[in-house]
C-alpha cells in the first residue's frame, strides 16, 4: 500500500525538477548585482524552506503519535524530519557558496535567516542520536515525538528572536516573492514545487523501502521462526522499525486513546 | 496538586542537602569560569557586550550542571515508578522539579553576580542591580522549563550526559540572545541604560510558550 | 466482582513478546503465585498490573477497572515491592516512608506505626545507603502497604530477607494479611503453600494455570527446564 503511486509521484517530479531548472538556466534574467551566481538561490531558499517545512511536519506527524500511539505516525514523524536534515545539508552549503560569491566569505552572522537555520540544524542534528540513546521502541518513538515537537515549536520562535537580534537589515531577495520581479518571482515558485515534490517523493520512497523491509522481516520469521537475538540485535538504529504485528497493536491503542 | 508539589520539593531539598550535588558545583563552576575567561581575554576589566556575555555564558554552563543532575536520583532509583504509583496528577513533577532548578539558578545567581562584580566587571554592578535581577529573574524562568523538559528527555537514555547539554544549548540560544541583549545596556561602562523593552518581552514570551510545551508534552516522558 | 481479570493479555518490547495470551481470574482475597525462569514475563505482568506498563492487546481489569483507559483509579489501590526498593538511597527510611505517605495522602502517623512494624524504628534516622539489603527491603515492604493497598503484587518479597525477617514482614504481605496477593516466586515449596491459584510462565506465554491444590512440584519443577 505504500508503493502505490511512488511511479506517478517519481515522474511528476523529474518533469517539474526539470522545468524548474530549464526555466532557472533559459528564463529568469540575470541579476542586476550578483549575475549568474544569484541563480543559486533558486535551489538554496526552496531547500530551505522545504526544510523548515518537513520540521514542522514533522511535529505535526509527532503530535498524531502521541494522540493515537500508532507507530505508523512515529515512522511518518521520523522519514520527515530525516529527509529534512538532508535537505537542511544542502540549504547550508549552497547558502555558505552563495555567501561566498557575494559577500566574500563563507560565513556571514549578518543573515539573520541563515544564522536561524544552522541554530534549528544543529538542534536537529541530535534527534537520531537521541532516538539511538533509547532501547526500548515504544519509549524510543515517544521521547522522539517529543522532541520533534518541542523542536517543530522552536523553529518559529527562534528565527523570531534572531530576527530581533540582527542588528543589519539587509535589503534582502530571500523569503518574500513580492519584490521579485515577475519571471523571477515566477522561476522562484517553479522551483520551490518542484523541491516540493523531490521532498515528497524522497519521504515516499523512504517509507516505501521501510515498510516492505518489515514485511520481509515478517515474512522471513513465519518461514524460519524466532529471528537470533544476534541479528535482531544487529539491526538495531535510530530509525523506527514497523512491528510486524503493528496493526495489531494498533487496534488496541486506538481502542485506548482517549 | 499542590500537597504533591510541596511533598516532592521536600524531598528534593533533603536529597539536595545531604548531597550537595548539584548547587555547590555550580557556583564554584561559575567563579572558576570566570577565572578562566580573565586569562583566555586577557582583560581585567569587562564591560557592555563583553559583559553580558560572559555573564550569560558562564550562568547557562553552570546551569547545564544542574540540569544534567536534575532527575538522576528520581531514574536510578525507582523515583519515577513511585511517582507513577501514586494517584497523583503527573504535572506535580513538572511544577516541582521546575521551582527545584529556579531554586538552583537563584542561588547560583547570589554566588556568581557578586563574583562576577568583584573579579571582572568594570563598572560598579550596584547601580544595575534592579535591572539585572530582574532580567536574570525572565532567564531563569526559561532556563528552568527547558532545562526541566530537556532532562527529563535524556535522563533514560544511554548518553544522558552528552545529550542533556546537546539539546539545551539550542534551544537556549534566545534566552541568550534575549538575556544578554538586556543586560549588556546594564553592564556599560559609560551612559548604563535600562534594557529595551523588545528583549524582556522576547524573554517573556519564550518562557511563557515553553512553559505550555512543557506542561502539554511532560507526561509522555513518564510512562513507560 | 474479581479483583483481576485478565484475557488475552500481551505485550511487547520491540519485536519480542515479554507477554502474550495471558488469561486468568482471581478473586478478592486470593493469592495467585506466577512461577517461571528469568525473563518469563513476571515482572512485566506485575508492571501491567501496576498501570505502570499499558498492555498492547487484551483486557486487563484491577479492581473492578480496566487498564490502561481507568488506570488512574486503579493507583494508590495497589501496593508495588518489586526487585528495586523504591526508595531514595540518601534520605532515611522515616523521610522516604513520610514522602511517600504525603504522595498517597496518608497520615504521619502510619509511617511510625509500620516503622514499628518492620522493626526499623532504631534505624530508621540513618540514610539507606548505610542499611543492609535486607533492611532495605524491609522499609521497602513497609513502603509497598504504607497506603493500606487492597491488592499487593510483590516480586519475590522475601529475596534478602532472613527467617526472622520473613516472620516479622508476614502480617503485612503474608497470608494473614488477607490481602488479595499476586506472588513472582522461584520458591516451589513455600510458593505453593501460600498459592489459591498458580500461573506458570514460560518465554511470556502461560505454560500452566489451575488451583494450587491441583499443582504438584514436578509441576513448577518442568517450567524451569
Amino acid at each position: 500500500m505504500y508503493g502505490k503511486g511512488l511511479r506517478a509521484l517519481s515522474i511528476a517530479t523529474v518533469a517539474a525538477m526539470a522545468l524548474a531548472l530549464s526555466l532557472v538556466f533559459f528564463y529568469a534574467p540575470l541579476d542586476a548585482e550578483q549575475g549568474f551566481l544569484q541563480k543559486i538561490f533558486y535551489l538554496h531558499v526552496p531547500l530551505a524552506i522545504v526544510a523548515l517545512c518537513g520540521f514542522v511536519l514533522g511535529a505535526l506527524l509527532a503530535i498524531a503519535h502521541l494522540r493515537t500511539r500508532d507507530p505508523r505516525w512515529d515512522m511518518r514523524s521520523y522519514v520527515a524530519i530525516h529527509m529534512s536534515l538532508i535537505f537542511g545539508v544542502g540549504a547550508l552549503i549552497t547558502g555558505s557558496i552563495w555567501a561566498k560569491g557575494s559577500w566574500g566569505h563563507w560565513w556571514v552572522w549578518s543573515e539573520p535567516t541563515l544564522v536561524s537555520f544552522l541554530i534549528v540544524f544543529l538542534l536537529y542534528a541530535t534527534y537520531q542520536p537521541l532516538r539511538f540513546a533509547i532501547e526500548d521502541p515504544e519509549r524510543q518513538a515517544r521521547y522522539a515525538s517529543v522532541f520533534a515537537i518541542t523542536a517543530g515549536a522552536f523553529v518559529p520562535l527562534n528565527f523570531m528572536a534572531v530576527r530581533l537580534a540582527s542588528a543589519y537589515v539587509h535589503p534582502r531577495v530571500l523569503g518574500s516573492t513580492s519584490n521579485l520581479p515577475g519571471p523571477m518571482a515566477l522561476t522562484f515558485l517553479v522551483s520551490l514545487a518542484a523541491m516540493a515534490l523531490l521532498y515528497a517523493t524522497l519521504c515516499k520512497f523512504e517509507l516505501t523501502a521501510k515498510h516492505t523491509r518489515a514485511q520481509l522481516r515478517a515474512l522471513r520469521r513465519r518461514l524460519l521462526g524466532e529471528i537470533p537475538d544476534a541479528q535482531a540485535r544487529r539491526t538495531r538504529s535510530a530509525a523506527p522499525t514497523l512491528q510486524p504485528g503493528a496493526t495489531v497493536g494498533t487496534q488496541a491503542a486506538s481502542r485506548t486513546a482517549l | 496538586m499542590s500537597r504533591t508539589v510541596a511533598a516532592l520539593l521536600r524531598k528534593e531539598l533533603l536529597v539536595e542537602l545531604r548531597t550537595l550535588e548539584s548547587v555547590p558545583a555550580m557556583s564554584l563552576f561559575a567563579v572558576t569560569t570566570f577565572v578562566v575567561f580573565h586569562f583566555a581575554l586577557n582583560r581585567s576589566v569587562v564591560d557592555g557586550d563583553l559583559a553580558a556575555g560572559i555573564l550569560w555564558v558562564t550562568l547557562l554552563f553552570a546551569a547545564i550542571l544542574g540540569v544534567n543532575r536534575l532527575f538522576v536520583a528520581d531514574a536510578d532509583q525507582g523515583g519515577f515508578d513511585a511517582f507513577l504509583l501514586a494517584p497523583v496528577d503527573r504535572t506535580a513533577m513538572l511544577v516541582a522539579k521546575v521551582i527545584t532548578l529556579l531554586a538552583y539558578l537563584v542561588v547560583l545567581e547570589l554566588v556568581a553576580v557578586p563574583a562576577f562584580g568583584l573579579l571582572l566587571l568594570g563598572p560598579s554592578i550596584g547601580d544595575a542591580l534592579p535591572d539585572l535581577i530582574g532580567v536574570l529573574a525572565l532567564g531563569d524562568l526559561g532556563v528552568a522549563v527547558i532545562g526541566t523538559l530537556v532532562a527529563a528527555l535524556a535522563v533514560r537514555t544511554r548518553a544522558r550526559d552528552l545529550l542533556g547539554p546537546l539539546l539545551g544549548l539550542p534551544l537556549l540560544v534566545p534566552i541568550v540572545i534575549g538575556g544578554a541583549r538586556a543586560t549588556s545596556p546594564l553592564l556599560a561602562s559609560v551612559h548604563p541604560t535600562a534594557p529595551a523593552a523588545r528583549w524582556l518581552l522576547t524573554l517573556g514570551l519564550y518562557d511563557l510558550v515553553f512553559g505550555l510545551i512543557a506542561y502539554a508534552l511532560f507526561d509522555f516522558l513518564l510512562e513507560d | 466482582m474479581a479483583a483481576l481479570h485478565v484475557e488475552g493479555l500481551a505485550r511487547r518490547y520491540g519485536e519480542r513478546e515479554a507477554l502474550s495470551g495471558v488469561t486468568l481470574t482471581l478473586e478478592a482475597g486470593q493469592t495467585l503465585v506466577v512461577f517461571g525462569p528469568n525473563g518469563a514475563g513476571k515482572t512485566t505482568l506485575l508492571r501491567v498490573l501496576a498501570t505502570l506498563l499499558r498492555p498492547h492487546a487484551g483486557t486487563v481489569s484491577v479492581l473492578g477497572s480496566s487498564l490502561p483507559e481507568q488506570s488512574w483509579a486503579v493507583r494508590g489501590r495497589v501496593g508495588l515491592l518489586g526487585h528495586e526498593p523504591l526508595l531514595y538511597r540518601e534520605l532515611t527510611a522515616r523521610e522516604n516512608l513520610r514522602f511517600h505517605a504525603r504522595l498517597h495522602g496518608v497520615a504521619d502517623g502510619r509511617v511510625d506505626e509500620l516503622l514499628d512494624a518492620v522493626a526499623m524504628t532504631a534505624r530508621g534516622r540513618e540514610p539507606l545507603r548505610t542499611l543492609s539489603r535486607g533492611m532495605v527491603q524491609r522499609v521497602a515492604v513497609a513502603r509497598a502497604v504504607l497506603h493500606d493497598p487492597e491488592l499487593l503484587l510483590l516480586d519475590e518479597p522475601h529475596s534478602n530477607l532472613d527467617p526472622a525477617a520473613i516472620e516479622l514482614v508476614s502480617p503485612l504481605i503474608g497470608s494473614a494479611s488477607r490481602r488479595t496477593r499476586v506472588i513472582c516466586s522461584h520458591d516451589p515449596t513455600g510458593g505453593l503453600a501460600e498459592a489459591d491459584v498458580v500461573l506458570g510462565l514460560r518465554a511470556g506465554r502461560p505454560a500452566l494455570l489451575a488451583p494450587a491444590s491441583e499443582v504438584d512440584r514436578s509441576q513448577i519443577a518442568e517450567l524451569y527446564r
